[in-house]
């Protein structure tokens, strides 16, 4: 299936104007909900951090530096891919197998068109190119709730930011980026599969949906651990 | 013309169609009755290409659909239109995105040569000035008219209907079964209609083939239908009180 998703579109207009529909669902229709999370979950990183840290010999910066690598190394990747599998993996799994099951999928093949080119490569192209721009403004917005968080756990504000710049390494937004350009291939993908592979009715929709969070869930956690040990180990 | 020699297909032990041979013709509605459950559905699916027979012969006038190749496959396809059973419409486009969908991916035509082949086939299937509207705004006799318009776009050789009535009220019904005969006339193709509808086949019957139980069991037209003897035939056609008062 891979070879045929993978085949030169049959008109590059096209696919074009797929690719800026599925844009829009996949990346600008995400921002709210990763700016909400990724906000409130660098807030929390930074306030359980700093009560965490009791010994005197602990320097306050400490909370910065650690809310930064965090949220740089797992939580902007890992966890952002994770909410984007429920929300994006769903939607293109249901709107996938919607049009199966409603002979749409048949009705492309019967014209001549390669359905499945033609439906998945904007959405697995759409998901590699904005997952990365929601992952790297996901680690902006964490760190700014880090922030606000660190203020009410009574970390100034320079001892936040001296922490943020504290023994940065640029190659640990590399490694996130390889990682969620990964996790944006397995989410895309996964989903369109179950999608593409439904059969029945509106039950089916719904089975093809759930499959597509699980097995995109699972294998981004899988992933992860491999990538990381990989990488970084 | 389409002709199917001795075609068989099986589904693991479940032996679908058994050596049918038919004839569907140029220029007529051909229509492809029986039961639910009797294999119309697996023959047209096998006639547009999304199923493989496992032998026999299906022949697109000259073109053996067996041994095509897919480029040539491709572009017989292009020449194919299909009416499906709930439209197929694609939700998240307009009327007039639909019905241009086609053109706009196989031809080379101008914004107003794309224009004026849309409205064109709008009128011939009475719904001027429709474009704007989403299928899901649609009413069921519209959703097969806008369906029809898509199909005939492109100005197929062949077009394939899937019980094209289903859902619909009967005055609807025949305003659509007339549409596909007129179409068919007009353009001069080959029309394949799966129903199981005495009404519409009473209405555009002019070359029928009655599949029972994965075989073809009589062959005729729409006058001979009424005084064929066959006991399974007539077991179907006058299964309404209706017909059996008819006859």
């Amino acid at each position: 299936m891979m070879k045929k998703v993978m085949s030169i579109p049959e008109k590059w207009s096209a696919f074009r104007k797929q690719l800026i529909l599925e844009i829009e669902q996949v990346g600008l229709n995400s921002l709210g909900i990763v700016f909400i999370i990724s906000f409130f979950v660098g807030g929390v990183v930074s306030i359980q951090t700093a009560l965490n840290m009791t010994s005197p010999i602990l320097p306050s910066y400490l909370v910065g530096f650690a809310s930064r690598d965090s949220l740089i190394l797992e939580f902007s990747p890992t966890m952002i891919s994770l909410i984007l599998a429920g929300k994006v993996g769903s939607s293109i799994a249901s709107e996938v197998g919607s049009m199966r099951v409603t002979e749409q999928i048949d009705a492309l093949e019967i014209m001549g068109l390669n359905s499945a080119s033609f439906l998945i490569l904007p959405k697995i192209t759409a998901s590699v190119l904005s997952f990365p721009f929601l992952v790297v403004i996901s680690m902006g917005i964490g760190m700014i709730g880090a922030w606000a968080g660190g203020l009410s756990a009574d970390v100034t504000t320079a001892d936040f930011m001296s922490g943020l710049t504290y023994d940065f390494k640029p190659f640990y937004i590399t490694y996130s980026l390889i990682k969620t350009l990964i996790f944006a291939f397995i989410v895309s993908s996964v989903s369109s599969y179950f999608g593409y592979h439904a059969k029945g009715g509106a039950i089916a929709v719904g089975k093809a949906s759930t499959k597509a969070v699980v097995y995109s869930s699972i294998l981004i956690l899988i992933f992860n651990f491999i990538l990381t040990d990989l990488i970084l180990a | 013309m389409i002709e199917i020699k001795n075609i068989e297909k099986k589904f693991g032990n479940n032996h679908v169609l058994k050596n049918l041979s038919f004839l569907f013709e140029r220029g007529k509605t051909n229509l492809i009755i029986g039961e639910s459950g009797s294999g119309k559905t697996t023959l047209i699916k096998i006639l547009i290409g999304l199923h493989k027979i496992d032998s026999g012969t299906v022949l697109f006038d000259d073109i053996n659909l067996n041994t095509i190749k897919l480029k040539e496959q491709r572009k017989l396809r292009k020449e194919i239109g299909m009416l499906f059973q709930a439209g197929a419409l694609y939700d998240y486009m307009t009327v007039e995105e639909n019905i241009m969908f086609p053109l706009s991916m196989f031809t080379n035509k101008t914004e107003e040569e794309k224009l004026e082949r849309v409205n064109f086939c709008l009128k011939r299937v009475n719904l001027e000035e429709k474009n704007n509207l989403l299928p899901s705004e649609l009413s069921g006799g519209m959703t097969k008219r806008v369906a029809i318009a898509r199909a005939i776009v492109m100005q197929p050789k062949y077009l394939f209907c899937d019980e094209p009535n289903s859902g619909l009220d009967p005055k609807t019904a025949i305003i659509i079964d007339n549409l596909i005969q007129e179409i068919t006339k007009e353009y001069n193709i080959t029309t394949i209609v799966n129903t199981h509808d005495m009404n519409s086949v009473m209405e555009i019957g002019e070359n029928i083939a009655f599949i029972n139980r994965g075989e073809i069991w009589w062959t005729g037209n729409k006058e001979e239908l009424l005084v064929a003897d066959n006991k399974e035939l007539n077991n179907f056609v006058f299964a309404s009180k209706l017909f059996k008062r008819l006859r």
